[in-house]
């Protein structure tokens, strides 16, 4: 059985009388995209700021790489290597590419001039810059352009691009798209594709069905607080996950793949 | 011993801050309407312009000594900032409401002003103004102020018999349509003999009535026109701001100022030679021939005389000119206003 | 961070990454281009239609004029970068003037100036820990401080004003005598200030900071940067400029008055907006107020010596801000049509 880099298991979160996760089970492999499908208010939110350590659980257990943790912020969660790309929040689109991607990061010079005046080390950290956005295949005109003067797909790719440079296990979006044109998207997507390729799991979360079957590996499949199924795409149509994930359809019916509730 | 001196003052500081808090938490009592009120207890309004400058600070104290004196009580309201006649306005409403018999109001415009006290004459309050005059003037009952066009004139005379054949003027003005700056800067050229746009004067700069925005105006003045030696300024602070300008061009011997006001710093300044004359006002006096007039009017019911009552000016100077009644900076410093 | 196979680094980038001094570039973007644009026509105007305006005497009483407000607008720079903005910066500086004043009168001028860097500390601090701590807005709060500190200094002066005489308190007025022409150590500061902060602003992680958390709270707090530790760094960097201020006033006009510099909040704003600063946030500099600063003074000097009623200058001053306002609106908007 394949190690799991992110696992959760039996997850509950109250909030009053709303069950917001219900004994939630989450699995994600190495090298996959994972995307995560559901009604609005199914939970899944919940249990992505579970995952990142926004949201501390009732019960349940966390576990990154085999290794149980407890996340107490999220910052606790960034220590263990989860970075996390937020609908539209993600950027400062007054500072330019290089600022974005080191924003509370930055890299100072060696020396005295780091350690007493505190200087920035600009080229390094230009050269760094400049070598994610290629690694990405993020075209743009120059590092130190400001985000505001790039399109809404370059700055959600910027947005990716900081979160690929520094996740160590796991990158989760929560709806990167829901903002973006279809080329934007496209654009993103393809981005999505080459963090994969360059090692890192994915997590996505998304309502865009053609996106999700597009570039998903499997497909969690999140209904009334759990994970009710796990499927993939080439098993499973468009019109089965939907069904399922709105309760027209039992879970049973589905070819899983790698989990039950 | 200078450190526990220092001690001393910053504690002062602390103890300063707490009063305020403690003045803000009990400011409310101004407002609230009277508690009944027996017959014979006399309450008038005072109104004043914004008390930062210490002109108005003398003018209401003396007002409020000269009330108190005769057993009245007191209802107090300054304006915010110069010109803030809404301020003013509210505070005579709200006087009227608590049955004032009197109002002494030092104006911070001249019309705006007038609707509002025509509500508190028709219900038979006395309005009275001091330091400045409304719009027409007899919107007022009766007017205690320094003439300051006949203050203009005096020093506008003394300058023109003390400075050179060849004057070369500049004029540190405040806000022309405020009046006594309009009247001090027309009884100035009036006494000097020239009119607007004489080629005498050499150039002129509005000032904020404050010491640095004196400085900045006559440094800017200067700049342009080296060769002034005759000063005119609206008020003292602007003439020491003045000064300070003169002194780094190293003008200070050379070039006469002249000034209103006759604030004890300001004579200082005379008897120092920074100023060589200035036209001295009596805050203190118009108060009081305010608090004579209202006592007239709720004893007796007999009203002032309507129109300007000038509370006089004294020339102050230690050089005087012939033909020129002045007063020395000795005797200016005995009868000046302010803190010495 | 990679195993993918190594890609080709665009040369675009590249090319870029190859470029140095960043530094001075990025202390003079183009955000100054339009402020130095305006300082410039304003000096040939005022050159071609007064005799007296370009003289050297005349350039550096310019430069001698904008300390004050110059300074007090630095600290203001900080602010605004961080979508703030500090009504009370002017009464600061005149209580502690004021308190200055007051303990040199008799006592020593060193303690007299510690004790108004203590003021201004204590009451930007205030400030900080209302805004930031408690997340009150700005503009309310320095509009009470600025109500409860006027009077505060009525209170403790009287109303009266105290003469400075000491050497320590009135150094900044004097200065460096090149060709007949002096650059006080006021100007000196003026720049040495403006380069100091220049430096933190675009040299430093926390000037990056300052600016991200102007531009989106939300997304400089979900990077992991503390927003409300660095809102109360920048109130308290402003105070300690403020100090400064104080000192600046004192050497310029001799007096410590508790009456002087009521607008000066006012026009330290006018001068970080001219300057090309954003009042929302995020977008400009202090070599921009800096520059802003001369322009505020130039017209006044100008217009002063061309003799122009002054009350023109005011027009100019607010015609400038105007015009800043929609630049900075349509540098915001243009990309987010
Ligand atoms: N902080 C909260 N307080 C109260 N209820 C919450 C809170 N967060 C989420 N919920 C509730 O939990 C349920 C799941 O919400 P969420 O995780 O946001 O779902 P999704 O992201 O799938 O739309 C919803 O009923 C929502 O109202
Ligand atoms: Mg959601």
């Amino acid at each position: 059985m394949t190690e799991h880099v992110l696992e959760a298991r039996g997850l509950t979160k109250r909030y009053g009388h709303v069950v917001a996760m219900d004994d939630c089970h989450f699995d994600l492999r190495p090298g996959e995209i994972l995307a995560v499908i559901g009604d609005n208010g199914a939970g899944k939110s919940t249990l992505i700021k579970a995952l990142t350590g926004a949201v501390i659980p009732d019960t349940g257990s966390i576990s990154v790489n085999g290794q149980e943790v407890q996340f107490r912020s999220p910052l606790d969660a960034r220590r263990a290597g989860i970075e996390t790309v937020y609908q539209e929040l993600g950027v400062a689109p007054a500072l330019d590419i290089t600022q974005n991607l080191y924003l509370g990061r930055e890299q100072r010079r060696k020396g005295i001039l780091g350690s007493v005046f505190r200087k920035l080390d600009k080229a390094s950290m230009r050269h760094g810059s400049a070598r994610q956005m290629a690694d990405l295949g993020i075209r743009v005109q120059s590092i130190r352009q400001k985000v505001e003067t790039l399109s809404g797909g370059q700055r959600q790719a910027v947005a990716v691009a900081r979160v690929a440079a520094w996740a160590t296990s796991v990158v989760i979006m929560d709806e990167p798209t829901a903002a973006l044109g279809v080329r934007e998207t496209n654009q993103v997507l393809k981005l999505i594709e080459r963090v994969r390729e360059n090692g890192l799991p994915v997590v996505l979360i998304s309502h865009n069905m053609p996106n999700v079957f597009q570039v998903a590996d499997r497909i969690h499949i999140h209904r009334l607080g759990r994970r009710i199924a796990v499927v993939e795409p080439a098993h499973t149509t468009m019109e089965e996950a939907v069904a399922v994930m709105t309760g027209a359809k039992s879970p049973e019916s589905l070819q899983t793949d790698g989990g039950t509730a | 011993m200078n450190a526990s001196r220092t001690v001393r003052h910053i504690a002062a500081s602390g103890l300063a801050l707490s009063l305020v808090a403690a003045a803000a938490a009990c400011s409310s009592d101004d407002d609230s309407p009277a508690s009944v009120a027996g017959a014979d207890d006399v309450t008038i309004g005072i109104v004043e312009l914004n008390l930062s400058n210490p002109f108005f600070g003398t003018l209401q104290k003396a007002t409020e000594a000269a009330a108190t004196a005769k057993g009245w009580k007191v209802m107090k309201a300054e304006a915010k900032v110069p010109g803030d006649s809404a301020t003013q306005v509210t505070a005579i409403e709200n006087m009227i409401n608590r049955g004032v018999k009197a109002i002494v109001l030092d104006p911070a415009n001249p019309t705006a002003l007038v609707p509002v006290v025509k509500q508190a004459r028709d219900k038979g309050i006395l309005v009275v103004t001091v330091n400045a005059t409304l719009t027409p003037i007899d919107a007022a009952d009766a007017t205690f102020a320094t003439d300051n066009t006949a203050a203009g004139r005096l020093i506008g005379q003394w300058a023109k018999a003390s400075v050179p054949a060849n004057p070369r003027i500049a004029m540190l003005d405040f806000d022309l349509s405020d009046g006594p700056a309009g009247g001090r800067h027309n009884g100035f050229l009036e006494g000097f003999g020239i009119k607007d746009g004489d080629p005498q004067i050499a150039g002129a700069a509005l000032t904020k009535g404050t010491i640095e925005t004196g400085q900045a105006a006559m440094e800017n003045l200067l700049s342009a026109h080296p060769d002034i030696n005759t000063v005119y300024t609206i008020n003292e602070p602007v003439a020491a701001g003045a000064y300070t300008a003169l002194k780094a061009k190293g003008l200070d011997g050379k070039a006469t100022t002249v000034s209103v006001d006759g604030a004890c710093s300001g004579v200082q300044d005379v008897k120092d030679g920074i100023i060589g004359a200035t036209a001295m006002q009596f805050p203190s006096k118009m108060g009081e021939m305010a608090v004579a007039a209202a006592e007239a009017f709720i004893s007796g019911g007999t009203k002032p005389q309507s129109g300007l009552t000038d509370s006089g000016t004294v020339l102050i100077t230690d050089k005087p000119v012939a033909g020129l009644e002045s007063q020395t900076s000795e005797w200016g410093l005995q009868n000046c206003w302010g803190e010495k | 961070m990679t195993s993918a196979p190594p890609r080709e680094i665009d040369a675009a980038l590249l090319e870029q990454e190859e470029d140095r001094g960043g530094g001075v570039r990025a202390l003079l973007g183009n955000q100054v281009a339009g402020p130095l644009a305006a300082l410039v026509l304003a000096i040939i105007i005022f050159g071609l239609t007064t005799s007296t305006f370009l003289n050297a005497g005349n350039l550096s009483l310019i430069a001698t004029q904008s300390v004050v407000v110059g300074t007090l607008a630095l600290g203001q720079t900080l602010i605004i970068l961080t979508a703030g903005i500090d009504l009370a910066n002017g009464a600061i500086m005149v209580l502690a003037s004021v308190v200055i004043g007051n303990l040199a009168t008799d006592g020593n001028a060193l303690l007299a100036l510690a004790a108004g860097v203590l003021v201004c500390v204590v009451m930007g601090g205030l400030n900080g820990v209302l805004i930031a701590r408690f997340s009150l807005p700005p503009f309310i709060v320095t509009l009470g401080m600025l109500s409860v500190l006027s009077a505060v200094a009525r209170l403790y002066t009287d109303s009266q004003s105290y003469p400075i005489n000491s050497d320590l308190l009135t150094v900044l007025n004097r200065g460096l005598t090149v060709g007949g022409v002096t650059i006080t150590y006021g100007v000196l500061l003026w720049i040495g200030l403006t380069a100091v902060l220049g430096y933190a602003l675009t040299q430093t992680a926390w000037g990056s900071h300052v600016y991200a958390v102007g531009d989106n709270r939300v997304a400089a707090a979900l990077t992991g940067i503390k927003v409300k530790r660095v809102l109360l760094s920048v109130y308290l960097t402003a105070a300690v400029v403020y100090a400064f201020a104080a000192w600046q006033a004192l050497g310029r006009t001799p007096t410590a008055d508790p009456s002087g510099y009521a607008t000066a909040n006012l026009d330290s704003i006018t001068a970080v907006v001219i300057g090309g600063t954003s009042l929302f946030g995020g977008r400009g500099g202090v070599v921009g107020t800096f520059i802003g600063a001369l322009i505020v003074t130039v017209l006044a000097n100008g217009l002063t010596q061309a003799g122009i009623d002054s009350l023109y200058q005011q027009v100019a001053t607010g015609v400038l801000v105007v015009i800043a306002v929609a630049v900075d609106h349509f540098v915001r908007t243009r990309q987010t049509r």
